[in-house]
């Protein structure tokens, strides 16, 4: 049989230019099951399916808050997400104490982007396993990042990782342009569409399997005349009952899109796919 | 002879006494900078309704010799904060650049975000006077924490992240507050006083014309020089405002009078 040679560690390219190791990291996080995130000029939310091992088992938390004003959504391996949230806990805690501020949600990002890259290029290490939605506002707004295993981090509008995020994905390309002017409700909404997806048949979205977080501005009072600064509405994660009215709101539209723009089939035949390697 | 090879080539213990190896002994705490040296007095600033006043004489003295007459105790931040030095000079030319280069870092990290025109927001990310005032604090406890204190007493004045009118004070162990009106070093005995008389609370300063805070200040820097021996008739004021800092760093004290001198007695050469 063919054995791939180039893929013991995440320091040796294959003669194509790829390094393996951090593609099955990436891999990692398809596997998860799916997270999707969307920003406004107000609000960003994260919404996910959870998962249970087993029938008689506890549901797999998905969102997590990190500080005030950030909430993570993790896909891939969750004992890798712990030591990132906690890393990410510390640094928000420290810029806090520094600086007496939120940290700025891109310098945070920035630092796991560093930290996960740096995996990808020593010899003996291994790149973290999972994939992160990362959700808060600072000074400058809400934000929305993607992370990736490979140290990759981009600032979204909207996005989906995880396992079919694919069909979320085109959910989220197709009303783009709404999310901006959206408010904190629609924004929930749009992004439990996403998610209805990528579900398979005959799963549903149900009060146990999803998860809502939300963090944004409140419109700060006025006092004296003079406009307050804007107040931080805090990252807030809403399970169980507490979704069965954002559940509600879309348990109608399963078959009529009201927008006409009914789910199309998926655009990308391979996901789900063995992954194509090098064989020598 | 001395045949142990580790002895070839030292002077002779016999000849010269055994080699006193004390002056290279360098255990025990380090002593660079543990007093100041060229030094600036005081600072002082007074908030009003829109902003505040600080000011602070050019003067570096060198003990009691007015060493360097042309020494700018006011910096500014961001083009938004102004931190007024008092103590240690050289300790103020290190926070100067360490300042300098958080100012750097904030920028490159301020930049990009998904809306490339959003200058408002853009603005609203960077450090501002409450930051900067709690990062020095910071700074200021850790260095004293470490016996090595950055020997200054600064003020910080700006706004806030509420966009409130702040003014606070550091000194070289940490130790901080804020008030209507500061002031560093002599000032604290001789400045304060003046000032709390127009701004004793809040309230008061918030009904403080731009003018009448300028004044307050113009005659507190007299009375300085009046009395402080180691200050200066030249001198820096900034104004900080919401539209930004007007620095001015030649001032020249006005209208003095040393009439009152004649009537001083006490010390110095006078018999009676």
């Amino acid at each position: 049989m063919f054995r791939n040679n180039y893929d013991n560690d995440s320091v040796t390219f294959s003669p194509q230019g790829r390094i393996f190791q951090v593609e099955y990291a990436a891999e990692a996080v398809k596997q998860g099951s799916v997270v999707v995130g969307i920003a406004s000029k107000t609000h960003a939310v994260l919404v996910a399916i959870k998962r249970n091992a087993e029938e008689l088992s506890s549901y797999q938390k998905k969102l997590f808050q990190i500080d005030e004003h950030v909430g993570i959504a993790i896909a891939g391996l969750t004992s890798d997400a712990r030591v990132l949230s906690n890393f990410m806990k510390q640094q928000c805690l420290g810029h806090r104490l520094t600086y007496s501020r939120n940290m700025p949600v891109r310098s945070l990002v920035d630092m796991i982007g560093s930290k996960a890259q740096i995996n990808t290029q020593h010899y003996g290490k291994r790149p973290y396993g999972v994939g992160l939605l990362v959700a808060g506002v600072d000074d400058s707004g809400p934000h929305l990042f993607e992370f990736q295993p490979s140290g990759m981090t981009e600032e979204m509008v909207a996005f989906a990782i995880g396992a079919r995020s694919q069909m979320a994905r085109t959910y989220l390309e197709r009303n783009l342009d709404k999310f901006k002017t959206s408010s904190r409700e629609e924004l929930i909404e749009h992004g439990l569409r996403a998610l209805k997806e990528s579900l398979v048949q005959d799963r549903e979205l149900t009060v146990e399997n999803t998860s809502i977080g939300v963090v944004g501005y409140v419109k700060g009072d006025k006092e004296g005349g003079e406009e307050k600064k804007k107040k931080v509405e805090p990252f807030q994660v809403f399970d169980g009952q507490d979704v069965q009215r954002y559940l509600e709101l879309v348990a109608d539209d399963k078959k009529d899109d009201k927008d006409g723009s009914g789910p199309q089939p998926a655009t990308v035949a391979d996901e789900g796919e063995q992954m194509e390697v090098d064989a020598y | 002879m001395d045949h142990r090879p580790q002895a070839w080539g030292r002077p002779r213990d016999d000849v010269y006494g055994a080699y006193d190896g004390s002056y290279l002994n360098n255990s025990g705490p380090r002593t660079v900078t543990q007093s100041p040296v060229v030094t600036g007095t005081s600072v002082i600033a007074i908030k009003f309704k829109d902003g505040i006043v600080m000011a602070a004489d050019n003067l570096a003295s060198y003990g009691s010799l007015a060493r360097f007459t042309d020494v700018k105790r006011l910096r500014t931040f961001l083009g938004t904060t102004v931190i007024g030095f008092g103590g240690d000079v050289s300790d103020m030319q290190f926070l100067d650049r360490h300042l300098e280069e958080l100012a750097v870092d904030e920028s490159y990290e301020a930049e990009p975000t998904i809306d490339e025109d959003d200058q408002e927001a853009k603005k609203a990310s960077q450090l501002n006077a409450g930051n900067i005032y709690r990062y020095l604090q910071k700074l200021m406890y850790q260095r004293r924490n470490s016996f090595d204190p950055l020997w200054n007493h600064i003020l910080v004045a700006g706004f806030d992240s509420a966009s409130k009118p702040l003014l606070g004070s550091v000194d070289l162990r940490g130790t901080s507050f804020t008030s209507p009106s500061l002031a560093t070093g002599f000032g604290a005995a001789l400045a304060q006083p003046i000032m709390r008389k127009y701004a004793a609370t809040e309230e008061d300063a918030a009904k403080l014309t731009r003018e009448q805070a300028v004044g307050v200040i113009k005659e507190c820097m007299k009375v300085l020089f009046y009395r402080d021996a180691r200050s200066l008739d030249r001198y820096s004021i900034a104004i900080v405002t919401k539209d930004g800092i007007e620095l001015k760093e030649d001032e020249q004290l006005e209208k003095q009078s040393w009439a009152f001198a004649e009537r001083i007695k006490g010390y110095g050469t006078q018999t009676v």
